[in-house]
């Protein structure tokens, strides 16, 4: 059996436990021991501004996601089989499109002369073209639409769990809808809640393609950072030690997350 | 509950904008890359095939589309026996250390892939596999992997194991039982995991964009440099046959994933 498992284990081994460890002992040596590197990552400005931002947008787009996400969840939950299986569909739909596509598709249609300035302009509401892209909000519009569906599968697998009787015993004891929405249903959904928002929080601490595209450049996130000191400045250990700080940080959010719900759950597994 | 009330029309009108915001990316692409226009406008002036053109008749696009054609057929021909075995392996031993072994294997969905892409940068460029093809599939093998054990892994839940038994109590030795018992009846999670790796080395871009060079870059790296540097429609063009190439592929991983497995 442990020879059926070894080639992917081998790929594995080699591809990801490998280049990571490589990364690690590169953030800590160079010509000896030092800590130069964490150094830097902790106490300058560039650093710091930088993550500090990652977070604020990763918070900011899971807050988002999960305003946008429950209503649809909520609403593909309580339908016929039917009219969930459509709206799931149009949810999982852009999941399926290259993330390059949807940050074009994002630059086409909030540009100074995209498709929204455009109609905006034709209807006479602003005569002046609005700043929609190249900057934080674009940055967060693009990565809430590309993370949603990482928010909406785990909330509707929850609430397919609650059991509909719940519900209808609370109305029988005189509860209104509203009532038993927040005191029976919102609380057993709240699994679901803790697993989209961690995936989708994670996801986008890490997120590299759609700030690149859309961020216009002012908004650094720390993917960029970790790229740029390797592209740019050939700063390796610089880099290194950025990439193990965010590893840490998305396994650490893991770890703290897995004490309340399984992982395979976050990963949507079951 | 035959009344509609007021909370329930909010929620329709919500959930329907928030579709409405999740669909809209997606289909506003094909009538850009029919547009004549040079630069983005709306709605379009005339309708031309002219960006279809400019991308079939550029021998950079076609080479990077062969490169990227070629990197996820390898990257199928190899990922899905390798993932298949693994599945196999973590659904059929007892050993404790399969649970490892099994958590390992979906390591590439829980690393930022941006740090997996600098980590295999400084490995590649150490042994001399940066920019080459080899260096290329492998990559996408490693970020495949995992969508062919969790297919395969969901295929063999329901897969009863005493029917490979009885295969080799009749005689057959494991190998033959697995083939002539096991593998028809999860075919279609086999090729729906082999799909999904299809298309996630068809869309992988962060690690190309550090590892690819030369005559070897994928579709997607020269899409990202592309959109970076001036947006050209002739992406449109290409994003809408990605587009359709994804969804086909995806409707045909579903219709092998209810047929059974």
């Amino acid at each position: 059996m442990l020879a059926l498992v070894s080639p992917a284990l081998l790929v594995i081994l080699a591809l990801i436990v490998l280049p990571v460890g490589w990364l690690a002992w590169q953030s800590i040596y160079h010509d000896g021991f030092t800590l130069e590197n964490y150094r830097r990552v902790f106490t300058e400005d560039i650093y710091w501004r930088s993550f500090a931002l990652t977070f604020e947008i990763s918070l900011a787009v899971t807050g988002i996601a999960l305003l946008l996400g429950y209503p649809v969840a909520y609403l593909a939950n309580s339908v016929p089989k039917g009219w969930s299986i459509l709206i799931l569909s149009l949810v999982v739909l852009p999941f399926w499109t290259s993330v390059l596509v949807r940050a074009y598709a994002w630059l086409a249609l909030l540009q100074r002369t995209g498709v929204i300035n455009q109609f905006l302009r034709y209807l006479d509401v602003i005569s002046e073209p609005l700043a929609l892209v190249h900057n934080t909000f674009g940055t967060v519009v693009a990565t809430v639409h590309i993370l949603l569906p990482f928010m909406v599968l785990p909330l509707y697998a929850t609430m397919q769990k609650i059991p509909g009787d719940l519900m209808q015993a609370g109305a029988s004891l005189g509860a209104s809808p509203s009532l038993t929405f927040v005191r029976v249903f919102l609380p057993l959904s709240l699994p679901g809640v803790l697993a989209g928002c961690t995936m989708v929080f994670v996801l986008c601490l890490g997120f590299y393609i759609t700030p690149e595209l859309l961020g216009g450049g002012r908004t650094v996130m720390v993917s960029m950072l970790v790229s740029r000191n390797v592209e740019l400045y050939n700063q390796f250990g610089a880099a290194s030690a950025v990439a193990v700080v965010l590893l840490l940080s998305v396994l650490a959010i893991f770890f703290a997350v897995s004490r309340f719900i399984s992982l395979d759950r976050i990963l949507g597994q079951k | 509950m035959t009344r509609i009330s007021p909370a329930r029309i909010a929620l329709y009108v919500i959930s329907a904008l928030v579709l409405l915001y999740l669909i809209l990316p997606v289909l506003i692409i094909a009538p850009i890359s029919f547009s004549s226009a040079r630069f983005l406008t709306f709605p379009p002036p005339s309708f031309s095939t002219r960006w279809y053109q400019e991308y079939f008749a550029n021998p950079a696009w076609m080479q990077a589309t062969r490169v990227t054609l070629t990197i996820a057929l390898l990257t199928v021909v190899i990922a899905t026996p390798c993932g298949v075995a693994a599945a196999y392996a973590i659904s059929q031993s007892r050993l404790r250390i399969m649970r490892v072994i099994h958590m390992a294997l979906l390591l590439p969905l829980v690393v930022p892939i941006i740090i997996t892409a600098v980590g295999i940068f400084f490995v590649y460029a150490k042994v001399g596999l940066v920019a080459t093809l080899p260096g290329l599939v492998l990559a996408n093998v490693m970020l495949g992997l995992p969508y062919v054990v969790i297919s395969v892994l969901a295929g063999l839940q329901s897969f009863d194991p005493a029917q490979e038994m009885v295969a080799r109590s009749l005689g057959m030795n494991r190998l033959r039982s697995f083939f002539a018992v096991t593998l028809p009846q999860i075919k279609s999670s086999v090729v729906a995991g082999g799909i999904f790796a299809f298309i996630s080395a068809m869309d992988e871009t962060i690690v190309a964009l550090f590892i690819s060079g030369g005559q070897y870059q994928p579709l997607t790296k020269r899409m990202f440099t592309a959109l970076r540097d001036e947006i050209d429609p002739t992406i449109a063009a290409i994003s809408t046959l990605m587009t359709a190439a994804s969804f086909m592929l995806v409707l045909a991983a579903g219709a092998r994933q209810k047929k059974g497995g």
